[in-house]
């Protein structure tokens, strides 16, 4: 199977990025012949707030819902640590580029069908991509921002799609195939009111409704309980999926999710869990535990909301990032949190991430915490903010965000600033980031599916570019530099736009603290086969090459229980 | 007293010497009379005793994260062991008890005192006035004390002083319809129409007629308050809305990392957990003691 990379990617690829850790159990690629049948059942951390792909950000939608869809393109279920594309919708390999790099034509498969009998066609995948990059007012995308470089979509026949863009970017197809990006009939994308009041009815319509081209067609959904799914018999790749369904519990706290897989009542968790809690179902479980680990396209950051004259002042902001002693807490945290690694805008490991010894010339990323303190506490002076009083926004869920803004708190402490922690439920945690008179400093992760630090870097411009900057500063130099950066062709001219672009994020302006990179663990029953850890907990969540290594009694005991018969 | 005579004052000043006992012969025969009473009040003064001076019966800071020593168990240097940020759970557990009376105390005081002056002031002024005032403590009265207090707080946000507005809005309803219903029978004595009379006006006839003759179940209510007050403040914080992190508070101590490990170092939990269960429970052996002290039905019955 051949497949389309950027230049960045087979690097990646041969740096070996976020390659995958097995303990317990055997993990790797087998020769196992799957079975079919038997009913998956994964707990899920998070609630749904909507069923549409295009609108959301969270786990807590994709890892029940994703099952329901299919992309144009996606990372290759047998080997997610590579960013390896693959067609999914599309026929044959991922396209090169025509045009200078400016076209790519994705040719489709034929005979796919909605869960409701409609046949896809390229005018599905337009209207899909058009309702993604170009939405009406009034309708929310979360990724515009993301498809800057594109100009138009066309179907120039009923199996083939045409995105031109507006200048070549590496960041494209990692843009495609970005697992949020569920390709929706036009049918309903166009549905009409009943009722005849909301004219924007069909751009909703997804997100209280559900009918895909994915493994699995929707069979149920209890709010608070959990999801459920069952076989889609004319899923267009031949004999898949496996299973004959899946159910997706819900379950919000940590601890209930680890006891279900414990206790035999679920089998998987595909977000992650604590070393501690690895460590526990390894201990009581033996052979019965698998665990495969990741690096984790997650950052952890914080910044300094500079709407407030404190964080205006960059001495200050350099003096918190020189307070943290992020290679002692890459050591003791990953022992009770889900962080792990020292690292700054790019996920470590990857061909633009800066090495180990440049990073340790940054501020905060000093080997000698001690002299790193004491530089803080000079700036402090200097900026006249000793014993500056300051609240961070934090969010109420343990792993990783109150256990490391406690440690956080600890930290700042040490160079005599007096902070307090507000922890607020998710809901009004993200009402506040976007009320810059809400907080101080705003706990700040970023989490993106595929590794794509060069578009990713958007999250990092001024306020009036990038919806989500928790500092709200306006910067146009990282601006001029982000817009030069995605427009290079040249891979190493790019690596060093970047490291100029991340040296100002983190040193010279301090507007963004990264701490550490996520680590993602996921434990999950031995029987469980065929999924492989992503460096994202977005990525590979299709379901269709999971199958479940019981005997065929209990697999159908499963099926049984859960969809009767 | 000047004369002795005969009949029942003879009576009464036979039995006046129970006044001039010393102290520590009243406290006896009181333990005697009340062990579980007195065993409550134990508990209660050893709390606030931990609370003042934890500064001195404390080794650690109860902040200090010591990374090397994440999840210690119990043993000579952390009598209580240690949580996952290396912290001392002896000493969160300690100044924990200061958090705990803190909010305990000032929204049993705060919530009981204005519970005072309405349940006093509605069984005073009687009517049209006590109807409606009795209609809208039914309201507030209808919802569970967690679940009003929750609601409170979500409202307000989390944080020491809100969680106490959050604990003392539930109190008041609650304290004003037990001593109003005292109240209703004292208005009813002479010496309240005697001093209205006198002219007196309405503040002087609540504050200073009626409710120190109110004294008694206000003061069983107000003692069985802090213990409910401790509880419900562990409630919000175990459940994430009452005080936060790092502040050392036993409910806040039993949420996250305590659920996390409650396996692998089970002292996270449990001692907090036996914390609170014996600060509650000393509160309400004190409290049950009291009412049998100050009940004159109960007192005459023994």
């Amino acid at each position: 199977m051949s497949a389309m990379k950027t230049s960045f990617t087979r690097l990646a690829l041969a740096a070996g990025l976020g390659a995958a850790v097995a303990a317990g159990g055997v993990v790797a690629a087998s020769a196992e012949e799957p079975k079919r049948g038997g009913v998956l059942r994964i707990v899920v951390g998070s609630k749904i707030p909507s069923y549409d792909g295009h609108r959301e950000s969270t786990f807590g939608m994709i890892h029940p819902i994703r099952p329901f869809y299919s992309l144009l393109i996606r990372v290759n279920p047998d080997d997610p640590q590579s960013s390896d594309f693959i067609c999914d919708l599309c026929e044959g390999d991922v396209p090169a580029p025509t045009n200078d790099g400016k076209t790519y034509t994705f040719k489709l498969r034929q005979g796919v069908e909605f869960h409701d009998g409609t046949p896809l066609t390229a005018h599905d995948v337009v209207a899909t991509y058009n309702k993604i990059i170009f939405p009406p007012e009034g309708i929310l995308s979360n990724r515009v921002s993301r498809f800057s470089m594109v100009d138009a979509i066309s179907a120039p026949d009923d199996h083939t799609v045409q995105f031109d863009l507006k200048y070549a970017s590496p960041g494209f197809l990692p843009m495609v195939a970005t697992p949020f990006n569920f390709v929706y009939a036009k049918k309903d994308i166009e549905r009409e009111d009943p009722e005849g009041k909301d004219p924007q009815y069909g751009m909703k319509w997804h997100q209280n409704n559900i009918n895909g081209t994915g493994a699995f067609s929707f069979v149920e959904h209890q709010p608070g309980s959990h999801v459920l799914g069952k076989r889609y018999e004319k899923y267009h790749h031949e004999g898949k999926p496996y299973l004959d369904g899946y159910k997706a519990i819900s379950a919000p706290k940590m601890s209930v999710r680890i006891q279900a897989i414990r206790g035999g009542r679920a089998d998987i968790e595909f977000r992650g869990f604590p070393p501690k809690s690895r460590d526990d179902l390894v201990k009581a479980l033996g052979d019965g535990i698998n665990v495969q680990e990741s690096a984790w396209n997650c950052t952890f950051g914080y910044a300094g909301n500079q709407t407030k004259p404190l964080f205006q002042d960059k001495r200050v902001r350099q003096a918190m990032t020189l307070a943290l002693d992020r290679w002692g807490a890459s050591n003791y945290l990953s022992k009770i949190a889900i962080v792990k690694t020292v690292g700054g805008l790019a996920l470590p490991g990857h061909p633009v991430a800066t090495p180990e010894d440049v990073l340790k010339t940054y501020y905060g990323y000093w080997p000698d915490i001690k002299k790193s303190r004491e530089k803080a506490r000079e700036l402090l002076k200097a900026a006249g903010a000793e014993g500056a009083h300051f609240k961070i926004w934090n969010r109420a869920v343990d792993q990783p965000y109150k256990v490391v803004g406690t440690w956080m708190l600890d930290q700042w402490k040490q160079v005599g600033l007096d902070v307090e922690q507000v922890v607020v439920p998710t809901g009004p945690w993200y009402a506040g980031l976007r009320d810059p008179n809400a907080f101080d400093v705003a706990i700040w992760p970023s989490c993106q599916s595929i590794v794509n630090p060069i578009v990713d870097a958007g999250a990092w411009l001024s306020k009036d570019r990038a919806a989500d900057n928790r500092g709200y500063y306006t910067d146009k130099v990282l601006d001029e530099w982000y817009d030069e950066m995605n427009r290079e062709g040249d891979p190493d001219k790019q690596k060093e736009i970047y490291r100029k672009f991340e040296k100002r994020v983190l040193h010279d302006e301090a507007h963004f603290g990264q701490v550490l990179w996520w680590h993602k663990i996921n434990p999950h029953r031995s029987f469980v086969k065929g999924w492989k850890i992503a460096p994202s907990h977005y990525l590979n969540q299709s379901l269709d090459q999971v199958w479940l290594d019981l005997p065929d009694e209990e697999r159908k005991q499963r099926t049984m229980d859960e969809l009767g018969g | 007293m000047a004369t002795v005579s005969q009949g029942s004052l003879a009576v009464a000043m036979f039995e006046e010497p129970a006044a001039l006992k010393p102290w520590h012969v009243k406290l006896r025969e009181t333990a005697r009379k009340q062990p579980v009473g007195v065993a409550g009040a134990i508990i209660v003064m050893l709390m606030v005793l931990m609370a003042v001076f934890a500064d001195v019966v404390t080794p650690y800071d109860p902040l200090l994260n010591s990374y090397e020593y994440m999840l210690a168990p119990p043993d000579g240097n952390f009598i209580f062991g240690t949580d996952m940020l290396g912290r001392d759970v002896y000493s969160r557990i300690v100044y924990g008890a200061r958090t705990a009376l803190f909010v305990g105390f000032a929204s049993a005081a705060v919530g009981g005192f204005l519970g005072l002056i309405l349940g006093v002031s509605s069984a005073y002024f009687g009517g049209l006035f006590d109807l409606i005032f009795q209609r809208v403590m039914d309201v507030f009265m209808a919802f569970p004390l967690v679940i009003m207090a929750l609601a409170v707080v979500s409202i307000l946000g989390t944080g020491t002083e809100n969680v106490i507005l959050a604990i003392i809005v539930p109190f008041v309803p609650r304290c004003a319809r037990v001593v109003r219903s005292s109240a209703l029978q004292i208005r009813e004595i002479p010496y309240i129409d005697a001093a209205k009379a006198c002219g007196f006006g309405h503040a002087r006839i609540i504050l200073r007629h009626m409710a120190p003759n109110v004294m008694a179940p206000f003061l069983i209510m107000v003692t069985a308050f802090v213990g409910q007050a401790i509880l419900t403040e562990a409630s919000l914080s175990y459940l994430g809305l009452g005080v936060q992190e790092p502040t050392p508070a036993w409910g806040l101590m039993l949420q996250g990392g305590a659920e996390e490990f409650a396996e692998s170092a089970p002292w996270v939990a449990v001692f907090p957990g036996l914390a609170i269960t014996l600060a509650v429970f000393g509160f309400n052996l004190f409290g049950d003691a009291l009412r049998d002290v100050l009940d004159p039905r109960l007192r005459s019955s023994q």
